[in-house]
């Protein structure tokens, strides 16, 4: 039995009560985005009803709740991953761009022509598009660990593509496409031996999983708030102090810089020196309740809870010959994400059927064209759960499924419905 | 039973019938035309091939890996193509995708073009609009590309 009280949970989620072509929605694409909870819509709208004002520049009342506002969230932040202070906490968009932020403020200064970038070929487009535009601007060298069929890594295969030219090794600690949790602590131990920075994309590991930066012992985290129950438009880059405070800045403008002449400028402190411009102080502050949230349910519970789920769906799918789960069999490997294919059906068609059934699961290569290229498909369909989820849902995935198979003749039609 | 159809309004009879023909199937080596489509939306990818032939399109086909909506959609037009003047060819390209991105009446497509419209049931899925109208891209592109000689 899950430790959540899902029913109670669900009623925090307007959105859940919605009709979707005629069905109740069974919402399945969390690993794409999350639904937010009442207090985090309620948290954006007395933020434009009750406080509305632009932060650090006023000294009046308004502006500096405000800023204090954002600040409260910035450590409820560093909190939440264990970072040591506020300030390595710098918020961006979404990961995506914390990504580039360390490609371009780091890795511009750091990297030279026939330097060594080493990711995996699991990565989501935003790992590896970013540095291979650098490879071409530096003549950097791009390795990839290769990814298992299963859709595991082997650390020894770690261990052979990491070496003593590799200056960054930049990988994803939990699988969007396929669910996979990497061992992500001998992994950053591997880079860390061989003398190379290390990024963790942590998009799929923060919203299920306790993240503790210091036990990690990374150089830099990423991740998005709008997938943990946050808001849009809000991304987080951790960075180790002594890394940022030697980067130069990623966009320039206001905020950012200390002192300007029309000569030049001198940058203004961590982590504001990356923060250029008005930021986005609705979306910061409204991701401070999605924290709350998350930590009153405790992340042990959620993840408990969603992989229970996901091994029930698990087990639904691979009952049909005609299904292929994709990823790894075995339960400690793999988060609550479910990748699967129906052979002889396109995911897109998968895809729509289970819409009519009100079912909402994510088609397509998930942003991970290489890996679905691995692994021979060009895309799947892919399920994933969270915490506001239960058993009826997966039963709906049944029902779907069922559907889906009978109409394009894939199963004979059962007796009786 | 109510969920079927739905499904049969959005996959209709005449679209599976196609989708799981493969008389226009394949490459054509050599071909006059070449032609390769992507998908963004879902990374498919599409190869068209054509001869000419007398100022005519003479043989269609198309390869790749695409959902029913894309194959059918590619296998209907190989057909509605085939033989016709490439003025023509341009013209049927227009008026399909008139019908489905600007919502066209079904009744106002051409003749030639007549089992197309059992992709009507497609527009109520914005999405899924990119996967009909693949073939018809990529074709007419394939035509810019390498244009017919002025003698033929």
């Amino acid at each position: 039995m899950s430790r959540l009280n899902v029913e109670q949970i669900r009623r925090d989620f307007p959105i859940l009560k919605r009709l979707v072509r005629g069905k109740p929605l069974v919402y399945l694409d969390n690993a794409a985005t999350s639904q937010k909870p009442r207090q985090v819509i309620a948290a954006l709208v007395d933020y434009y009803e009750n406080r509305n004002a632009n932060v650090h520049r006023g000294v009046h009342s308004l502006s500096e709740e405000a800023t204090n506002m954002v600040e409260a969230v910035r450590a409820k932040t560093a909190k939440f991953i264990g970072a040591p202070k506020p300030e390595t906490v710098v918020f961006t968009r979404n990961a995506t761009e914390s990504i580039n932020l360390v490609a371009h403020g780091w890795g511009r200064k750091c990297l030279k022509s026939g330097d060594e970038v080493v990711l995996t070929e699991m990565e989501h487009h935003s790992n590896l598009v970013p540095w291979q535009l650098l490879a071409k601007e530096r003549g950097l060298v791009l390795k990839y660990v290769p990814v298992e069929l299963d859709g595991t890594l082997d650390l020894a295969k770690v261990r052979a593509t990491v070496g003593a030219k590799t200056k960054l090794f930049s990988f994803v600690a939990l699988s969007n496409a396929l669910g996979t949790v990497n061992p992500v602590a001998e992994m950053i131990k591997i880079g860390k031996q061989a003398g190379a920075t290390v990024l963790v994309d942590a998009c799929q590991w923060a919203p299920h999983r306790k993240l503790d930066v210091q036990s990690w012992g990374a150089d830099f985290v990423a991740f998005s708030a709008h997938k943990m129950l946050g808001p849009t438009g809000i991304g987080v880059l951790w960075g180790r102090e002594e890394l940022l405070e030697s980067m130069d800045p990623f966009l320039g403008g206001g905020d950012m810089i200390s002192r300007v002449t029309l000569e030049g400028a001198t940058w203004n402190e961590l982590p504001y020196k990356f923060e250029a411009g008005t930021p986005n102080i609705a979306d910061a502050i409204a991701f401070g309740p999605a924290l709350d949230y998350l930590n009153a349910l405790g992340l042990d519970a959620i993840a408990e809870h969603e992989e229970r789920l996901a091994a029930l769906a698990v087990k639904l799918l691979e009952a049909e010959p005609s299904v292929t789960v994709l990823g790894p069999k075995d339960p400690a490997k793999r988060s609550g994400v479910v990748s699967f294919n129906i052979a002889g059906l396109h995911p897109h068609d998968v895809g729509t059927s289970f819409d009519l059934e009100g079912v909402a699961v994510r088609v397509g290569h998930h942003c991970c064209q290489p890996l679905m290229h691995k692994l021979q498909c060009g895309g799947t369909a892919r399920a994933s759960f969270y915490l506001y989820n239960d058993e009826s849902d997966v039963e709906a995935l049944g029902r779907a499924l069922n559907r889906t198979l009978e109409f394009f003749k894939i199963r004979p039609k059962a007796g009786v419905l | 039973m109510e969920g079927d159809a739905e499904l049969q309004d959005l996959y209709r009879e005449v679209l599976l019938d196609y989708f799981r023909s493969t008389s226009r199937k394949g490459k054509l080596d050599p071909a006059d035309v070449r032609a390769h489509g992507i998908n963004p939306v879902c990374g498919d990818e599409l190869e068209i091939t054509a001869r000419r032939e007398g100022g005519k399109i003479a043989a269609l086909r198309y390869s790749g890996h695409g959902c029913v909506i894309s194959q059918a959609s590619a296998a209907m037009m190989g057909e509605a193509l085939e033989g016709k003047s490439e003025a023509k060819a341009r013209e049927l390209v227009k008026a399909f995708k008139k019908m489905m991105l600007e919502n066209a009446p079904v009744a106002s497509l051409p003749e030639e073009l007549e089992p197309l419209s059992s992709l009507e049931g497609v527009r109520k899925f914005p999405l899924r609009v990119k996967c009909a109208t693949l073939a018809w891209n990529t074709i007419a592109q394939g035509l810019d590309a390498a244009p017919a000689s002025k003698e033929a």
